[in-house]
């Protein structure tokens, strides 16, 4: 077997665990009902699945003997910016209330994003 | 001589990342374009040190090299998990939790770390941090015993980041 055969079957396995992944995410989406645990399928299974992805982009360029590192930035920019915006979302969840109220933490008064002046609340 | 060396490179690894990120964007090593992704990894962190007033003073880029190899291995063992847990639980059957990390951390750069690390191991996802700094919330997709995540994220992950940023 050549290694062109080997790669073409290596960059075809990564395509499909990374859209493999990528559909339990959107399952993950679809099935779960409360706000918060519906966060966690996309976020997290959905970086795993673009990281198989693009490893197969990445072979797949080397084996046309192109190749691109691109997609080491993209995977790279996406794992800095994932947990923001996880993040973000989780805290809209906690201001409208759309969870379970979090305990309070042990030695602040409370989080900071229930720590709202109180001008601001009465508008 | 470290005066000047702290006004060229007031953040070294910025510098070197910087650099890196260019080169990577060329999509061609070459040596004009490493030589001009320095320039820049040099210009930049000084345009934009009024923003940046604290260097994390001890930072460990060996011990950050095995904290990284550890997280990916545990994104992908943990995704694993949770594409389980999304296919096989059902709904009434899930055991979300709320989890609160008190922090030894003091840094702001190791905590923003500690929480992305968090939300990166599926399962765990850091929601927010308490009004002075001190403790962390997370969020657990399923879990039977809270306590055991809790001393997970901090022998894990916390105590290394310690060792990272001294």
């Amino acid at each position: 077997m050549s290694m062109e055969i080997i790669g073409t079957y290596a960059v075809a396995i990564l395509l499909l665990i990374g859209s493999g992944f990528v559909a339990v995410g959107v399952i993950g989406l679809l099935k779960f009902n409360d706000s918060m645990t519906r966060l966690h399928a996309p976020t997290k299974v959905g970086t795993v699945g673009i990281g198989a992805l693009l490893l197969a982009s990445i072979g797949h360029s080397f084996l046309l003997g192109d190749s691109s590192m691109h997609e080491l930035l993209i995977m790279g920019f996406l794992f800095v910016t994932a947990p923001i915006s996880a993040n973000f979302i989780a805290k809209v969840n906690i201001h409208l209330g759309a969870c379970e109220t979090p305990p309070p933490p042990p030695r602040d008064k409370t989080w900071s994003t229930l720590d709202v002046a109180v001008e601001d609340t009465q508008s | 001589m470290t005066r000047a060396y702290q006004w060229l490179l007031p953040h070294p690894f910025l510098t070197l990342l910087l650099a890196v990120v260019w080169t990577l964007l060329q999509n061609d090593v070459s040596a004009g374009m490493v030589v001009f992704g320095i320039i820049l990894g040099i210009i930049i962190p000084r345009m934009t040190s009024i923003w940046w007033p604290d260097t994390p003073k001890g930072f460990r880029l060996g011990k950050m090299m095995s904290y990284s190899l550890i997280v990916m291995w545990d994104i992908l063992v943990a995704n694993i998990q949770v594409a389980w847990i999304v296919i096989s639980v059902p709904n009434a059957k899930l055991k979300p939790a709320w989890i609160v990390v008190p922090l030894d951390l003091v840094q702001p750069e190791a905590i923003t770390m500690l929480a992305g690390t968090i939300t990166l191991t599926p399962g765990t996802v850091s929601a927010d941090l308490s009004s002075g700094g001190h403790s962390l919330l997370v969020h657990v997709l399923h879990t039977d015993e809270p306590d055991a995540v809790l001393d997970e994220i901090k022998t894990r992950y916390e105590r290394r980041l310690k060792e990272i940023f001294q």
